[in-house]
């Protein structure tokens, strides 16, 4: 019952979306408040409705209600009540459905917060959201309908892939929707203010926040996939340049060109019609991700979904919504005049320079993902494109944009002195050389980049520490402290965000260069050398999990004699689906993680064993989290939470 | 059916990347080796490298690889042997031969359009000074404002 009433919950959010996207929209050509008025009930209800029926879907899960389809194909009636919710979502209907209640969501909260918006924009916004949400409800309703009962429901189900029953793949769907769905406010923005035919600053203070708040979403939805992979694969990779990794890159490395020159049109009312071109471009990278992901044209580890009849339809979603809004841009984007003036060198050039290397950077990693499929259509060349391509064509542009970000930082608006912006930057140079260089004298082997990753990361941490203190003006040590609590916390989440991506910057050259892995026999007993540790194989036994039986390792780590850790590596094997995982066991710490993977039985007793120092290896997650951290400051910015409102002239925009 | 037949290939050897009794003696071979199998392809895996893979094909490769590299050949001649015999998919790093300059150039060319559509217009903006997109009208007031 319940889940018939979840059925046609969505199918009637289908009929309020397609309200949603027309009455409102002829209301605002008309200017009828009340058919404009009609946005807002149905935006919510368009929300409650999709949560009803994503609350049935989690109950028949949670109840394993095996006469549904999708339960009897992701779940099992012994695996952990944790992994029964997630699976909701770890399958291609289930996520779907998790996609349009995000979708309503962000419409939603766009009635909740948007209080401040003019009626006429605020109803087309919606009325884009909608449309949005009845091509997707209507590609869930013919092609993935996630509420197919069966016939016969079998005793039990067939469980959920077990490499997906885990606690970091139970939340890193719904951290990477909420961003990939969050830039259709973006888009819905852009796409109502080419309608209207008008850009200003207050609509650049509108755009910013939700692009930050995907932005923060996408960050954090990224790195616990890459430390999902880090853990679980068993090898310490933590970045495969997967076509389905590379398509939540995609909309990341977009968005974050986005959110830097929405402040552009918000404090100086320039590069208008390039906002509004990232803004459509963001959310259709985010789209050909959702493409990429649940068509599975581009097979990759994670595409569970091998469909072309599906893929064809989200081809349709793309086709229409990038075509008809690029076409719009084509049209409008002459009408949008910029006004802010500034010089060659200026923080808006800067900005310019951020904004090409990251657009650049995507396109990179777009052509590179796609390249497999174009030969093959092309000239029927069946190649692989693979991670010594991207490492090559990619990391060039973040070399350069980590070189220039603390200088761009530094510049005031409209004109700049580079002599002057890069005079208090000259310490934070020096000693980023002067440890790279140190770093190159110590370390063994040749590779350069360890030594590049250490000159990129400091200078960025340090330039984004030189800005902050740089902000607190002029005079003794202890007025500028106070002074330096008192910053906006705009000031505070732009130094944060670039002192997390020079830590990221670092990480990953770290992990990249300064690995140590040993493979080896090992007998029980038996004890061997890890880098400055020792490692011994105390015990192997076989055990039995909830929904598995594992092969469990018992290791001790020692230094010196000294315990380390205790760890306890496993090779678990899945009943149901006949699948075997790996669950490396690892000691975290500050400057490096030891990793332990037990593998076979060997002929003469012994037990392959793999063995792994990640340097730095924490420093890479906690890059990201403080990234996402900064932009969390920058959101609670004063400015977007008081008079946020009334379309000023750009003349009383505070220049800073 | 294909994903079934994977997966009993997967049961039947559930060996795990590189193993033990593959690693050459040669610690400088063996290096060379770890190298060459990182750009190739586990042909039966989604986007895997022959070093990480725990597909038994991969193994045979990497024996295969540790083989030509025993026998004398350079890293060329062993990769050339590998692309012969199973095609060009193998190659993780494509080649610039042909239409794939294309996409080696596709970053490079972009940022030199972008710099052309850039420059000139930060040029632009740099050189129209400030107040110049006021009406005749609203000069004369500034004008007024300024005396």
């Amino acid at each position: 019952m319940i889940v018939e009433l979840g059925h046609f919950a969505l199918v009637l959010a289908l009929a309020v979306a397609l309200i949603q996207s027309t009455v409102p929209l002829i209301g605002a050509g008309r200017r009828n408040a009340a058919w404009m008025a009609l946005a807002d009930p149905a935006a919510v209800t368009q929300f409650l409705l999709i949560a009803f029926a994503f609350g049935a879907l989690t109950y028949a899960f949670v109840t394993s209600d095996f006469s549904l389809r999708l339960v009897v194909a992701n779940s099992h009636t012994l695996k952990p009540m944790l992994y029964k919710v997630s699976g909701v979502w770890g399958n291609h209907e289930g996520s779907l459905l998790l996609w349009v209640l995000i979708l309503a969501l962000f419409g939603a909260c766009a009635v909740w917060f948007g209080d401040n918006l003019p009626p006429q924009l605020k109803a087309r916004v919606l009325a884009v959201q909608g449309m949005i949400g009845v091509a997707f409800l209507l590609f869930m309703l013919i092609t993935s309908n996630p509420f197919l009962r069966l016939e016969v429901p079998p005793l039990n189900g067939q469980d959920l892939n077990p490499l997906l029953q885990d606690p970091g793949l139970a939340f890193h769907p719904p951290f990477l929707y909420l961003g990939y769905v969050g830039l259709s406010m973006s888009f819905s923005f852009a796409v109502a203010a080419l309608i209207e035919g008008r850009v200003d600053a207050a609509w650049g203070r509108w755009v910013r926040p939700w692009t930050l708040v995907s932005w923060i979403f996408l960050t954090i939805g990224i790195a616990l996939g890459s430390w999902w992979a880090y853990y679980e694969l068993g090898w310490g990779g933590f970045w495969f340049w997967d076509p389905v990794e590379n398509a939540s890159f995609m909309p990341w490395l977009i968005a974050a060109a986005l959110l830097h020159s929405a402040i552009v049109v918000e404090k100086r009312e320039s590069l208008k019609a390039w906002t509004i071109l990232l803004a459509i471009l963001a959310f259709g990278f985010s789209l050909i991700g959702t493409f990429i992901v649940r068509s599975g044209v581009i097979t990759s580890v994670h595409a569970f979904a091998n469909d072309p009849e599906r893929g064809v339809f989200i081809l349709l979603i793309l086709a229409v919504f990038m075509g008809g809004a690029l076409t719009l841009f084509a049209f409008r984007a002459g009408a949008l005049e910029a006004r802010g003036v500034f010089s060659i060198v200026s923080r808006e050039s800067a900005l310019v320079a951020n904004n090409l290397l990251l657009a650049v950077a995507a396109f990179v990693v777009f052509t590179g993902t796609i390249w497999p499929l174009v030969a093959e259509l092309l000239w029927d060349r069946k190649l692989s494109v693979g991670e010594p391509f991207f490492n090559a064509a990619f990391s060039p542009f973040m070399v350069a944009l980590a070189t220039i970000l603390p200088i761009g930082a530094m510049m005031p608006w409209k004109r700049a002195d580079l002599g002057r912006a890069l005079r208090p930057l000259w310490p934070a140079a020096l000693l980023s050389v002067a440890l790279g260089s140190l770093v190159w004298a110590m370390q063994t082997e040749r590779s350069a980049l360890g030594p590049v990753g250490v000159i990129l990361g400091v200078w960025v941490v340090m330039g984004a520490l030189t800005d902050l203190w740089t902000r607190t003006g002029r005079g003794a040590v202890a007025g500028r402290l106070t002074r330096l609590t008192r910053l906006p916390r705009a000031d505070w989440g732009k130094a944060t965000a670039h002192a997390g991506l020079g830590i990221t910057i670092f990480a990953v050259a770290a992990m990249l260069s300064w690995k140590t892995e040993d493979i080896r026999v090992v007998q029980l007993g038996e004890t061997f050398p890890l880098g400055s540790y020792e490692v011994t194989l105390r015990d192997v036994q076989q055990e039995q999990g909830p929904n598995y039986t594992t092969t469990r390792a018992d290791m001790l780590v020692t230094r010196a004699g000294a315990e380390v850790a205790r760890l306890f590596p496993e090779k678990r094997v899945y009943p149901v689906q006949a699948m075997p995982t790996t669950e490396a066991a690892i000691d975290y710490g500050f400057l490096r993680d030891i990793y332990l993977v037990i593998g076979d039985p060997q002929d003469n007793g012994g037990w392959a064993v793999r063995s792994y120092i990640e340097p730095f290896a924490n420093w890479l997650w906690g890059g990201a989290l403080i990234m996402a951290l900064g932009g969390m400051l920058s959101l609670s910015d004063r400015r977007y939470r008081v008079a946020a409102g009334a379309r000023r002239s750009p003349a009383g925009v505070p220049a800073e | 059916m294909i994903r079934v037949l994977l997966l009993l290939l997967a049961l039947a050897t559930p060996a795990h990347a590189v193993q033990p009794d593959e690693v050459l003696a040669d610690p400088a071979l063996e290096a060379r080796a770890r190298d060459l199998s990182k750009g190739l392809r586990c042909l039966v895996c989604r986007n895997e490298n022959i070093d990480d893979s725990n597909a038994a094909l991969a193994r045979d490769l990497r024996v295969l690889l540790r083989e030509r590299l025993v026998a004398g050949d350079t890293d060329a001649q062993a990769v050339a042997y590998i692309v012969d015999r199973y095609g060009e998919y193998v190659l993780l790093n494509p080649t610039t031969s042909g239409a794939n300059i294309l996409l080696w150039l596709a970053g490079p060319i972009l940022l030199l359009g972008g710099l052309a559509v850039a420059v000139p217009m930060v040029r632009r903006r740099s050189q129209t000074r400030d107040g110049a997109d006021l009406s005749a009208e609203e000069r004369a007031r500034l004008d007024e404002l300024l005396k």
